[in-house]
């Protein structure tokens, strides 16, 4: 079977999304990965995922067309998602022993390569019997990731094993590092139907499901076997302009938020974007169409690399940083947002007995209060005010928002999307789809022109 | 790289050019034929008086423009810093604090006379007291300041006028007799305000020519070259009238044949987007600058900062009639000299009489006297207009505040604002 789409892919500094949209404008897929320093495959890489949540979203759909599958869709769903992925992340594993191997065969040094490779076939013994807890049904995992899990689940392993040698684990961490790389370059998209062949069949083994093996094969097998036909494909955000796209291909991220913002609640007026280089106050018409914006300058401070160097200071996960400040009862006052001295900030506040948790509320109210002066330029903020970009999965950063727009404008309805970090990329196929009947009817009306003129020319 | 392609010049291009060279080369040589240099400024300039007394004058913000464009400013900005003027001060006044701690060396690369005068007339920008202060202590020489009122009210009255002529009789012209030994003769100054009169009809026609569609001319990033004979050292001579007459000539052709603006490589802009700039451009990424525009089919049809010298287009022309009354308005007419509301008036104007498709603020950071206000100013023109105004910032001379990808960001989104509004009319 082909299905008509048509793709969205928002290139950002820290992670790149693609929407696949289908005819009637429903979200199909979603996909996202890290942007790391190579765009054209991490453009590749949102696009190949979001193509493989589509198939899942037609997979469900099938599911819900067999009444005897609609009914236990809701346990059958999570046992193939989960195994999908299971068998996804073994075969990312065993690429990345494989480039481990190859790493420590380049440093040339028999002495390492004699402890190297032993501890390796260790260390990728317990990362594989770990996953078989990180992929059950309905498990949270901490990251979407490969390298977040993969990273985290080797360093502590090769922690344990080298036994108090600095050296050695520093060698070893130095291995991970190459060799993640060329993993994380690599397409597993084609391998779609291989995976959820694997799944199907750990599945329908399970005594719960059993009885509608070939209901369900037949179901998996559909997925797998669609062809995606995209129509059109629009690209924005930070690095658009590195997508091997046409002029005509390409959005600011400014429009592609404001319509993404509008596509997602209707009735927004005022969106705020904070990404990881910067933050954009925006204001669109009851179309979606920008009227009005401001951004920040060359200066990133306060937008969501901030977060990230704070992060990294307090060695924690950026989702870490919201739900800790939020058990702040002393807000500490911050005047500095900026990027570069992040550290220090935090350092100086520290070594002076101020607790981390107060800290960190400072940190998002000053953000927010950049992003607030960065709202008032752009006019205000009005009814329904959305936010949106991957700050807004932040708990304290929402609550010095919301905190910080009563203040100052009174009440306001807040939105916020759980797929707000989609928005700019959901905009984009927005405008691949306007572009593309745009282009189609242009065609239409030459062709009536032409008929026209025929029947003149004829008369 | 696009900035080393060699320009592709028109006649005008090389006259104006031989004539900057000329001037330049004429300064470096004043104090060996026994020329008297007066610093002045721009906005307000009585360019035909000090050419009545046989000086030659010097404009500050001029050297600090040609530096940036000559990629020469960075290091001036950083020699002013280094003698304690904070990051925030006015770029173009560091600029020549700079240039002078390194020994004077002009934008052409000869040495520029000291000043046997200053020559403030002030039009609105605080910054212009404080510059020749500086510019007073470091050459011990005489200031004259002529006082321009504000237009607070948004109009010029008679007593304004009355004020200003009072001060050139009683104080400006006497210490320019003192100065340069001469008795001012009121011929030869008119004769100089007839040619300034010509040179400007010229100029608005050239202006003017905006109005057709396409535009034969980009009113902001060519119009600062338009500007650059009438705005310097040359309102008033021959040569500064032949010039006007040459581009006019040149740009009648270009209505004639339909024909868009050209870029500096020589190219034809096929205009896509009519616009209305305010501020100053940025000098240090002129070509990069521009270049973001033209690449979008952007064309300025008209600006505000092509008005800082004088907003002849709206009707004011010097007067051999009437020499020190004519001269006394221009100075109260400049852009810099007009209050917030006359601004936006002018701004709105622009929009409809050109039929923009909408307009620009390029914010200056070290120029107080241009942005404060300029968001009032954009909102106040969307709500009368309807049409959709873009906001960036930069700065005059340096560097550092030239963020490209930044600049380029805002503008193709404002452009992609512009089709987006005009795709949902339809």
């Amino acid at each position: 079977m082909k299905l008509d789409c048509f793709v969205g892919i928002d290139l950002g500094s820290t992670t790149t999304k693609s929407i696949y949209l289908d005819e009637n404008e429903n979200i199909i897929g979603r996909g996202i990965t890290n942007s790391r320093s190579n765009y054209d495959i991490a453009c590749q890489v949102a696009k190949e995922e979001a193509e493989i949540s589509s198939r899942f979203t037609l997979l469900e759909r099938k599911l819900e067309a067999d009444a005897t599958l609609a009914a236990i869709k809701g346990t059958l769903l999570p046992w193939l998602t989960s195994k999908y992925r299971h068998a996804n992340h073994l075969t990312q594993l065993n690429a990345l022993k494989l480039e481990c191997a190859n790493e420590v065969a380049k440093r040339d040094d028999n002495e390492f390569s004699a402890v190297a490779v032993p501890m390796l076939d260790d260390v990728f013994k317990i990362l594989e019997a770990e996953s078989q807890d990180l992929f059950r049904p309905n498990v949270g995992a901490r990251s979407d990731f490969f390298r977040d899990i993969a990273a985290s689940g080797f360093l502590q392993a090769v922690e344990k094993l080298v036994q108090n040698n600095p050296k050695l684990l520093d060698r070893m961490i130095g291995i991970f590092d190459k060799a993640i790389l060329v993993v994380e370059g690599k397409s597993y998209a084609n391998a779609f139907s291989q995976y959820i062949k694997y799944a199907t069949e750990e599945t329908v083994a399970l005594p719960q499901f059993k009885s509608f093996a070939g209901q369900i094969r037949e179901a998996t097998n559909y997925a797998a076997n669609v062809t995606f036909n995209a129509l059109n494909t629009i690209g924005t955000g930070y690095g658009r302009q590195r997508l091997p796209f046409p002029k005509e291909q390409i959005r600011s991220e400014i429009l592609c938020h404001g319509l993404g913002a509008h596509y997602m609640f209707p009735k927004t007026t005022t969106v705020l974007d904070i990404g990881g280089q910067d933050t954009k106050a925006i204001q669109i018409d009851g179309r979606g169409i920008v009227t009005n914006f401001q951004m920040n300058d060359r200066c990133a401070a306060g937008c969501g690399r901030y977060l990230g160097y704070i992060a990294d200071e307090m060695n924690m996960g950026v989702h870490e940083l919201g739900p800790l400040a939020q058990k702040s009862t002393l807000s500490v006052k911050i005047n500095s947002t900026c990027t570069v001295f992040a550290g220090t900030e935090l350092r100086e506040r520290l070594s002076m007995g101020e607790k981390r948790e107060d800290i960190l509320a400072g940190l998002h109210r000053s953000m927010i209060l950049r992003a607030m002066s960065l709202l008032a330029r752009s006019g205000g903020i009005f009814d329904e005010f959305t936010f949106t970009g991957g700050v807004a999965k932040n708990p304290a950063a929402v609550a010095a928002l919301k905190k910080l727009v009563e203040e100052n404008y009174g009440e306001r309805v807040l939105n916020i999307s759980p797929d707000s970090i989609f928005t700019g990329a959901l905009g984009a196929a927005i405008f691949a789809k306007r572009g593309y009947l745009n282009e189609m009817e242009k065609i239409n009306l030459e062709a009536i022109s032409k008929k026209e003129q025929k029947q003149m020319d004829a008369f | 790289m696009e900035n080393n392609k060699e320009a592709v010049k028109e006649n005008s291009m090389i006259l104006q050019k031989d004539m900057i060279a000329d001037h330049f080369h004429n300064l470096a040589q004043a104090k060996e034929n026994g020329k008297k240099v007066v610093y002045t400024f721009v906005p307000g300039n009585l360019n035909e008086l000090i050419w009545a007394f046989d000086m030659l004058p010097v404009h500050p913000e001029i050297n600090a423009l040609q530096s940036a464009m000559r990629k020469k400013s960075a290091a001036f900005v950083l020699e002013a810093e280094k003698s304690g003027h904070s990051e925030d001060v006015c770029t173009y006044v560091k600029c020549d604090v700079g240039m002078m701690k390194r020994g004077n060396i002009g934008p052409t690369g000869e040495k520029l006379p000291e000043p046997d005068l200053l020559l403030l007339s002030y039009t609105g920008c605080f910054t212009f007291m404080k510059w020749f202060e500086l510019l007073k202590q470091e050459y011990k020489c005489p200031v004259v300041m002529l006082h321009v009122p504000y237009q607070a009210e948004g109009s010029i009255s008679g007593a304004m006028v009355d004020y200003v002529v009072k001060q050139l009789e009683e104080k400006v012209i006497p210490v320019m007799e003192e100065i340069s030994g001469k008795k001012l003769d009121y011929d030869v100054l008119k004769s100089y305000l007839s040619a300034s009169n010509r040179a400007e009809n010229d100029l608005v026609s050239v202006w003017n020519s905006a109005r057709s569609k396409p535009s034969p001319i980009d009113a902001y990033f060519g119009g600062v070259y338009y500007i650059g004979p009438i705005f310097s050292a040359f309102r008033g001579l021959a040569q500064c009238e032949d010039y006007y007459r040459t581009l006019r000539e040149e740009i009648d052709e270009r209505v004639r044949l339909k024909l868009g603006p050209i870029t500096p490589d020589g190219a034809e802009v096929k205009e896509k987007y009519r616009l209305v700039v305010e501020g100053p451009p940025n000098w240090t990424s002129f070509r990069e600058f521009w270049k973001m525009f033209y690449d979008e089919g952007a064309v300025v049809v008209s600006s505000t900062y092509t008005k800082v010298g004088g907003l002849y287009d709206q009707g004011f022309r010097h007067s051999p009639e009437n020499p020190l009354e004519s001269m006394a308005e221009y100075c109260l007419g400049c852009y810099t000299n007009h209050n917030l509301p006359s601004r936006v008036d002018l701004i709105e104007k622009y929009i409809k009489d050109f039929d923009a498709d909408g307009f620009v603020i390029n914010s200056i950071k070290s120029c107080n006297s241009f942005s404060a206000g300029q968001l009032m100013m954009m909102r106040e023109i969307e709500s009368r207009t309807g049409r959709a105004g873009g906001f960036i910032e930069s700065d005059l001379v340096d560097p550092r505040y030239f963020s490209a990808a930044n600049i380029k960001n805002r503008l193709e989104s404002y452009f992609q604002m512009i089709d987006a509004k005009k795709a949902g009319a339809s």
